[in-house]
């Protein structure tokens, strides 16, 4: 994104370069564990989700940060195999469990953390905290505590960019719950009838707060949804940061080319309890520790370290990146000056001489 | 869900000098998206069809099928489709058939639209409106037939206008589509047909500007909606009777523009609201409390009266509907008991 919302009170936006470039060779996506570049900044960007929730649920445990949060700790390859699929300039919509969209969008790690912390340097200037961060500059149209909340507002973007001739891309992000919302079959209705350039990316964690899909949909997979909108439906497994990014590469890719709407379906699950009430009564012990068997980001290190691309130092390297940003990122946020309560309802609307935001 | 079709083509205007309040509010959407290329429309039977009450007429003629965009029968799916394309840099407008059906896209106007600007830390705006028609009076029954404008200007984050004239509704709506917030844009079916002189060109009505529509010693009314023109009638039988009342109409519920209702009520020390919603915890009851909370509560000689509509969901039959909502009668007698009670 090239474009600034200033005149926004007296709030100054800093763009920061985004990196995003999806890498392409002879005009076809490389898997990540295919190119050392990408296979390297994948796992810190993955290393970066994981230590960000690991702070603040630490952050969280000595009372040093309130609140409630949704931690997406074990889906990490799922935000990160889609994001890394899009280019600059392309939108994603995010969802209460949004810290890893977020951050795999190029969002500024100290801002965010500022966010969680009530700073004034928060993303919201602590008016959004956990459920509402997003950086809008790498094109985050919004983390949403509604469940599917974004799911219609993805397909509005998706209208505008098509309206003006951009083919720009956005990716919708929601979770298993959501599917059974009205606001799913409302916006992959309308995406689908006007061919927008839509990636509707369910992250099927298994459960709905405690509530299990095997109780809450009568077909065995999300993805199947799609038949009823004549749009594809591929289910992948969510953990496997390749098989993530190849299936979001191609519906991008025929999002871009007028191809319209994909629902993909990454299988993955929540190491963590829904939010911080959980007292985890709806699974069992086994079944975490089943899951935590199938460690998206180890399973990659493995893979990698296995096939020759990385070395062990380089994955270590990964991790340790990742470890000092987060460090950094609360000693920076910490240092902020508390949220405002001053200027509060000088914030409810939109000062008449906004200008607009060509994002 | 009825079809309460009207005749566009018997609104066509014959001359500069007189409009529909629909061919007003027609002129404001054509002029927008002829001047700006992010104005757009959707809504369900917007296209060809013209609108469940004739707005958008010919618009799809002039303007194509991409920007008087017809859509399913998706009240949710339209709503968040046009936050999600203000957001991206577009001036959507949403026409919502009956203000009822609000209801199906409640999170979108509530949790989405309101709060998007407030909840991002003023990262970014969702400029959109929201037309849709409400009120009694077409024979349509409860779930065609509510006002709900009290919902929306509770929100916070929503501006909320209820354009009472034909003169004033174009530059309203023109004022609305300008500005970078989620506006909701009532406009009652019985003004659809009524008739004025709007000026030519593209001067803005700014919101937030409460509006004294007549002059009067004797009593304020404060009026919303097509009770605005119930009263100025009512006003013209008291001023028969010599009873000489004064007029005010808020034209935007947010944000409110207080002041000329206190000063009103200083002058003439006795105050008749009037609106056709419900009345408990409807609009008048803030307006009420604006009174009783300021200085203006000193120059009163006669208690508050509100004149609202029953607490009943709106019923069917002709003599049930109209004595459910305040007529003529009803404001006339209101206000000469008002104006005669003893302080």
């Amino acid at each position: 994104m090239q474009t600034v919302v200033t005149n926004v009170q007296t709030r100054e936006f800093v763009i920061t370069a985004i990196a995003h470039q999806p890498p392409v060779q002879d005009g076809r996506p490389v898997a990540p564990s295919s190119d050392p570049t990408t296979a390297r900044t994948s796992l810190a960007t993955m290393w970066k989700i994981r230590r960000f929730e690991e702070a603040v649920d630490d952050l969280f445990a000595r009372g040093l940060m309130h609140g409630t949060m949704h931690l997406s700790i074990g889906q990490e390859a799922s935000a990160t195999g889609v994001c890394l699929a899009l280019r600059e300039r392309d939108a994603i919509t995010s969802t209460h469990r949004g810290h890893g969209h977020c951050i795999a969008q190029g969002a500024d790690l100290t801002r965010m953390m500022a966010e969680l912390l009530a700073k004034e340097s928060g993303y919201c200037r602590g008016r959004g905290g956990s459920m509402h961060i997003a950086d809008v500059a790498t094109g985050n149209l919004g983390a949403n505590g509604i469940v599917g909340g974004g799911i219609p507002i993805a397909a509005g973007a998706a209208l505008a960019y098509k309206m003006r001739g951009e083919d720009r891309v956005v990716a919708s992000f929601f979770g298993d719950g959501a599917t059974n919302e009205g606001a799913f079959h409302e916006g992959l209705n309308l995406a689908a009838i006007w061919d927008l350039p839509v990636v509707f990316v369910c992250e099927n964690n298994k459960y709905g707060m405690s509530f299990s899909t095997e109780f809450s949909m009568a077909v065995p997979h999300v993805a199947e949804r799609a038949a009823a909108y004549g749009m594809p439906g591929v289910t992948v497994d969510g953990n496997d940061l390749d098989a993530v990014h190849a299936a979001a590469a191609e519906a991008v890719d025929r999002a871009r080319n007028g191809g319209g709407p994909t629902l993909i379906e990454a299988e993955t699950y929540r190491w963590k309890g829904h939010s911080k009430s959980d007292k985890n009564l709806y699974r069992t012990r086994e079944e975490i520790a089943e899951w935590r068997e199938r460690d998206p980001i180890l399973a990659f290190e493995t893979k990698v370290t296995e096939s020759g691309l990385l070395t062990a130092q380089d994955v270590a390297a990964a991790r340790d990146e990742a470890t000092e940003a987060i460090k950094n990122a609360v000693r920076e946020a910490n240092a902020g000056v508390d949220a405002d309560p001053g200027d509060l309802l000088d914030a409810v609307f939109a000062p008449l001489d906004t200008q607009d935001v060509t994002r | 869900m009825t079809a309460v079709a009207e005749n566009t083509a018997a609104d066509t205007a014959t001359e500069r000098g007189e409009m529909t309040y629909s061919e007003a509010i027609r002129e404001g959407l054509a002029e927008a998206m002829a001047a700006d290329d992010r104005v757009f429309m959707l809504g369900e039977d917007v296209g060809v069809y013209g609108g469940a009450f004739g707005v958008s007429g010919d618009l799809v003629h002039r303007f194509g099928k991409d920007r008087v965009r017809d859509t399913p029968i998706s009240e949710l799916g339209i709503v968040g489709a046009a936050v999600g394309a203000a957001l991206a840099g577009m001036r959507p407008i949403v026409e919502i058939q009956f203000s009822d059906f609000t209801c199906q896209a409640m999170d979108q106007i509530v949790n989405q639209a309101a709060k998007i600007h407030f909840m991002l830390g003023g990262a970014v705006s969702v400029p959109m409106v929201l037309r849709t028609p409400l009120g009694s009076g077409t024979g349509a029954a409860a779930q065609h037939s509510q006002s709900l404008e009290a919902w929306f200007a509770h929100v916070p984050g929503l501006k909320v206008v209820m354009p009472s004239t034909v003169s004033e509704v174009k530059g309203l709506l023109l004022a609305a589509i300008d500005d970078p917030n989620p506006v909701v844009f009532l406009e009652h079916k019985l003004l659809y047909r009524t008739k004025g002189v709007v000026p030519a060109g593209a001067d803005r009505v700014p919101l937030g500007k409460t509006v004294v529509r007549r002059e009067g010693a004797d009593l304020t009314i404060v009026a919303t909606g097509v009770m605005v023109n119930r009263s100025l009638e009512a006003a013209e039988q008291l001023a028969a009777e010599g009873i000489e009342a004064t007029v005010v109409d808020p034209v935007t519920l947010t944000p409110l523009d207080e002041g000329p209702i206190l000063d009103a009520v200083r002058r003439t020390g006795r105050v008749l609201l009037v609106q056709e919603a419900p009345g408990h915890v409807g609009y008048m009851g803030e307006i009420a409390a604006r009174i009783a909370g300021s200085s203006a509560l000193y120059s009163l000689e006669a208690p508050i009266k509100r004149l609202c509509g029953l607490d009943a969901p709106m019923p069917y039959a002709p003599a049930l509907e109209s004595a459910m909502v305040p007529q003529l009668a009803d404001i006339v007698s209101a206000a000469r008991t008002l104006a005669t009670q003893e302080a």
